[in-house]
């Protein structure tokens, strides 16, 4: 099944609820009116919250930099002895 | 007893590492240097594909031959510059272990890693191991907020609309069967970032098992980027894609 395909049938069972809802009323109408609204609201949220979160938790190695440092001195001093033209940067 | 059989298994894997380069003389060099000083006692092979690189890194990596050997780093250029997603197919086509590593010549990608992305392989019987610099070990250094900005939300988007299954969708360090490599690739139509996208959604939606071994990712230090341009929108159209075929 194509990956849209699912979304599409999520999409389509909620709006089954949703209607189910709307007649047989078991929430005031004017209430059940707003909830798609409700969905959409909080789906932007949750994408911005995690968004959020992931800027804020985002995983740095400042420490690898500097050993990727020392790994490139040690290669270009094999490289040389070697006789590799690695050049002069 | 499992040291002993694994010890085994791993003296019949033979490992492929391909590399793409394009103007990565410097980096080259470095890397593979890397390479050999955390294979050792490895069965492998490294494969440089150059697209023609002005900047003489085809040279490089035949002075690189006298010193490892022929054997174990082949060089199969290019004429011209055709893209990423051919130069592993062409790399791929000259392999000959049963065991395919992709990765970027630009020491973002650390070959420390390997005995890990190995490791883990061997532990679980996975068909792909691939990278990931977004859980507890891994990371990346060197980038702005606009960067991390965009990365985090690419992800973020990529994970609710897709279901992926794996952490980092768009990491390109990656060990494959050969077998899954071929059957993945052969499906993929995407370029840049969205190629490797492509790739580990597709094996996910394939059944093929996927592993996670945790990377850092260190940005590049010498040399340019070559993926360019209007990225985002490139982005977004891969994503839709991919909803609508996988
Ligand atoms: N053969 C070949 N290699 C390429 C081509 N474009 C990029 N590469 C190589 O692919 C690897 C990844 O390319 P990068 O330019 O580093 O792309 P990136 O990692 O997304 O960008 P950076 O932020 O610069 O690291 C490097 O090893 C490049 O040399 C190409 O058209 N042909
Ligand atoms: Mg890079």
């Amino acid at each position: 099944m194509k990956h849209i395909v699912k979304i599409m049938a999520l999409l389509v069972a909620l709006s089954a609820f949703w209607i189910s809802l709307l007649q047989t009323s078991v929430l005031p109408q004017s209430y059940t009116w707003l909830l798609p609204l409700y969905f959409i609201v909080s789906l932007g949220c949750y994408g911005l919250l995690m968004v959020g979160v992931g800027l804020i938790q985002f995983p740095t190695c400042p420490h690898e930099a500097i050993l990727l440092q020392k790994d490139i001195v040690e290669a270009k001093g094999f490289l040389k002895e070697k006789g590799v033209d690695i050049g002069s940067e | 007893m499992i040291r002993n059989s694994m010890e085994e298994k791993e003296e019949k894997n033979k490992y492929s590492i391909i590399v793409p380069t394009y103007n990565e003389r410097l980096n080259i060099a470095l890397t593979i240097y890397l390479i050999f000083k955390h294979l050792q006692n490895v069965n492998f092979e490294v494969i440089v594909v150059d697209d023609g690189s002005p900047d003489g890194t085809q040279e490089i990596v035949k002075q690189l031959q006298q010193v490892y050997g022929e054997d174990c780093i082949l060089l199969r250029p290019r004429p011209k510059k055709l893209g990423l997603g051919t130069a592993y197919m062409h790399g791929l086509k000259h392999a000959t272990g049963n065991f395919v590593v992709i990765m970027d010549a630009d020491l973002s990608h650390h070959p420390k890693y390997l005995p890990s992305f190995i490791k883990k392989q061997i532990e679980t019987g996975a068909s792909i191991v691939t990278g990931t610099r977004y859980v507890k070990g891994g990371g990346v250094h060197g980038w702005n907020l606009m960067r991390k900005l965009t990365s985090r939300g690419a992800n973020v988007l990529a994970h609710t609309l897709l279901w992926p299954g794996v952490s980092d969708l768009t990491g390109s360090f990656r060990l494959y069967q050969k077998s899954v490599l071929e059957d993945v690739i052969s499906s993929c139509v995407s370029k840049g970032y969205v190629f490797q996208m492509e790739m580990i959604v597709r094996a996910s939606r394939k059944g093929y098992h996927i592993e996670e071994v945790p990377i850092t990712f260190v940005d590049r230090v010498y040399g340019s980027s070559k993926l360019g341009g209007s990225e985002i929108v490139e982005y977004l159209k891969g994503l839709l894609y991919l909803l609508v075929t996988t």
